[in-house]
């Protein structure tokens, strides 16, 4: 009998692995995670979700030998209370923010009761169905470290999440916003050569959560990240994502909104050339009435860099009034890059307004013609124009002071690229 | 100053002959305008004067102040001092109207091998300029063109052309789309930048335009050439008769 390629890969990247050790509530978290890894094994080429994009750098036992260069913090200039993750060490500096339960995944595993207990590869578990995530399941059974992060008021400073170093780094944070309470997280660095990372964030009753994540700007990087959120009544959840180059990137959420009256806005700009591969993944799941959803997603592509979106918005039936929106641009800077999408809407509710859209084009020849005639070289005219395409998403950042600050990085990283 | 010799130009993408021997010379301290009726070539003549793609000259030459414009890319010509007013004027969404304008000042310093503006200098020079157009300072902030009227665009297209100090200036049907107020804005703003050194070809429809920037000679195109030039007098007889007669009297 010829064994099944989907096996025997699943079978040398496990056995190279080890389950840490342990015997309380979360090595059994892990322990459930991992036999929901085994039964569907790590995905293939054929597989619905991956056809777009080759799981292979994810799958293999060792992750390419190039290793990212670090780089400076995205954020500098943004007052934050800082954690740095630097491979296996995470300290929690002094002075957070009040309002605020920081602790560490190695500290929460030693606690019998805790509310992470009630998260931890929950909230991945229920955003695996009906589409499996593999690679999440390999992390909340494998994570070495992450956060958990309780948010009990309105914090009024974001909490920026440095992750730098490490080689192959699986982290696991796990995020609970208390009702009426409102967080904003900022998410940075290169950590490692490949790095796999999930966020589980519950959303409770009228709290908000803002997520602002950036990657960038170095190349060599191989970075898988899921985003599982669980949306109660009245919530507010964003997320946006600055990408610029990098080797392979999968960023997948799955936001779910299970009360009524739950807005959730998950957006990204990306740029890159070459070998740049970006995946962008989207799970909107509405089980509630009077929600909405937005998603934006631009892409810029150069030199033979390939841009991947999957966008879905499910809406389950009896979830009426949902308005539900989401679109995917690509701009193609010549013709060997490639920007492959798939737009999916699946609705059961009979009074809904859901629309999506995806484009894909070449630069406005009339733009960049008005731009050159008062002087500017093409270069620096197409600069603009790119810069002019990727903003709408970047407008998405809710906050004036972060939007300008991630819009300026976008510009600053764009004229080194 | 423009030296305009037998210009023969197709479209690139189909055999179709636009500008079928245009001459024409506009000197410095000049302003010559160009009316005619649609799909003369008068558009064409501009695009091609400024470097816009699409186009192929198949005969003839255009040169500013000798130099030879049509080998030079869109950016050299605007370097060299040719400025074209867009009868649409491109909005560019996600860009401050006020870092393109600096962008473009400072990209033809640099190519004249002229210092950059300081930024102080820069800002100076934009708000003095501005208010002379009624640009108020949340134009200079918004995107380019975005969200502006008619009148707006057409404005913002003088005050580039103020901040640039070009020595050529084109503006091609600058009057559409304008109220009586917002078009004698626009011409007081075209007027001011009247002078000795600099040469302004006008295209426009009608004359109406004219009766505010005053120009000194008038040329009638038809069928890609230039088929009767006069003074003054020959827009206002474009208004009293149309183009038929005049058109007939040239054939």
């Amino acid at each position: 009998m010829v064994a099944d390629p989907r096996t025997t890969a699943t079978d040398e990247r496990l056995d190279a692995l080890t389950l840490p050790a342990g015997n309380g509530w979360l090595h059994a978290a892990r322990k459930d995670a991992l036999g929901r890894l085994r039964a569907v094994g790590l995905p293939v080429r054929r597989d619905e979700y991956w056809r777009f994009t080759n799981p292979a750098p994810l799958v293999r036992v060792a992750p390419a030998p190039d290793a990212p260069t670090q780089t400076d913090d995205p954020f500098d200039g943004v007052d934050a209370y800082v954690i740095t993750i630097d491979g296996d060490r995470l300290d929690l500096p002094d002075g957070a923010p009040d309002g605020l339960e920081i602790t560490t995944l190695s500290k929460v595993a030693e606690a019998d009761i805790h509310w992470v207990r009630d998260l931890y590869g929950k909230l991945e578990a229920a955003g695996s169905r009906p589409v499996s995530r593999p690679f999440a399941m390999l992390n909340t059974a494998f994570a070495t470290g992450g956060l958990a992060i309780r948010v009990m008021a309105k914090v009024s400073r974001p909490i920026h999440i440095r992750t730098i170093g490490g080689t192959d780094p699986i982290l696991h944070h796990v995020v609970k916003v208390d009702a009426d309470a409102a967080v904003t997280i900022l998410e940075s660095g290169t950590a490692g050569a490949r790095s796999n990372i999930v966020t589980e964030v519950d959303v409770a009753d009228r709290a908000a959560f803002d997520h602002i994540r950036v990657q960038g700007p170095d190349h060599a990087r191989h970075v898988n990240t899921h985003l599982f959120a669980r949306l109660g009544t009245g919530s507010a959840f964003k997320s946006f994502t600055l990408s610029a180059n990098g080797q392979f990137t999968r960023n997948e959420a799955v936001i779910e909104l299970t009360g009524d009256d739950a807005t959730a806005h998950v957006a990204g700009a990306a740029f890159g050339r070459d070998d740049l591969h970006h995946d962008d993944t989207v799970f909107v799941i509405h089980d509630a009435c009077d929600c909405e959803s937005r998603q934006v997603f631009k892409k810029v592509l150069r030199d033979g860099a390939t841009g991947v979106f999957q966008g879905k918005i499910l809406v389950k039936e009896g979830a009426q009034k949902t308005d539900g929106y989401q679109i995917s641009q690509a701009l193609l800077l010549d013709d060997d890059s490639v920007f492959l999408a798939k737009p999916e809407l699946e609705i059961y509710a009979d009074d809904v307004a859901c629309s999506h859209g995806s484009t894909t084009g070449a630069i406005d020849e009339t733009a960049l013609f008005y731009l050159r005639s008062r002087g500017v070289s093409k270069r620096v005219a197409t600069d603009l124009l790119v810069l002019s395409f990727l903003t709408e998403a970047v407008d998405e950042i809710a906050d004036d002071g972060l939007r300008d600050h991630v819009g300026g990085l976008m510009a600053d990283w764009l004229s080194r690229d | 100053m423009l030296k305009i010799e037998n210009l023969h130009v197709k479209l690139e993408e189909e055999d179709k002959q636009i500008l079928k021997g245009v001459d024409l010379t506009v000197e410095a301290g000049k302003v010559h305008a160009i009316m005619g009726p649609n799909g003369s070539g008068k558009s064409t003549l501009s695009y091609v004067l400024s470097g816009r793609g699409g186009y192929e000259v198949t005969e003839g030459s255009a040169t500013l102040d000798g130099i030879d414009l049509l080998g030079m890319e869109p950016e050299e010509r605007a370097a060299a001092g040719l400025f074209l007013a867009f009868q649409y004027p491109v909005e560019i969404p996600g860009v401050g109207n006020m870092t393109f304008l600096r962008t473009a000042v400072n990209a033809q310093r640099k190519a004249r091998g002229e210092e950059e503006l300081s930024s102080t200098d820069f800002l100076k020079t934009i708000r003095a300029k501005a208010k002379d157009l009624n640009i108020d300072a949340d134009m200079l902030k918004r995107p380019v063109n975005v969200g502006f009227s008619g009148g707006e665009k057409k404005r913002n297209e003088i005050l580039q052309m103020a901040m640039l100090e070009p020595r050529m200036c084109i503006l091609d049907e600058t009057d559409s789309g304008l109220d009586v107020d917002a078009m004698r804005l626009v011409s007081d703003g075209v007027n001011a930048l009247r002078d000795a050194g600099r040469g302004f070809l006008v295209i426009t429809h009608y004359q109406r335009l004219l009766d505010h920037i005053r120009p000194d000679v008038v040329h009638i195109m038809a069928d890609g050439r230039i088929v009767k030039s006069g003074g003054p007098e020959l827009a206002l007889e474009v208004e009293r008769n149309g183009y038929a007669d005049i058109l007939e009297g040239a054939a």
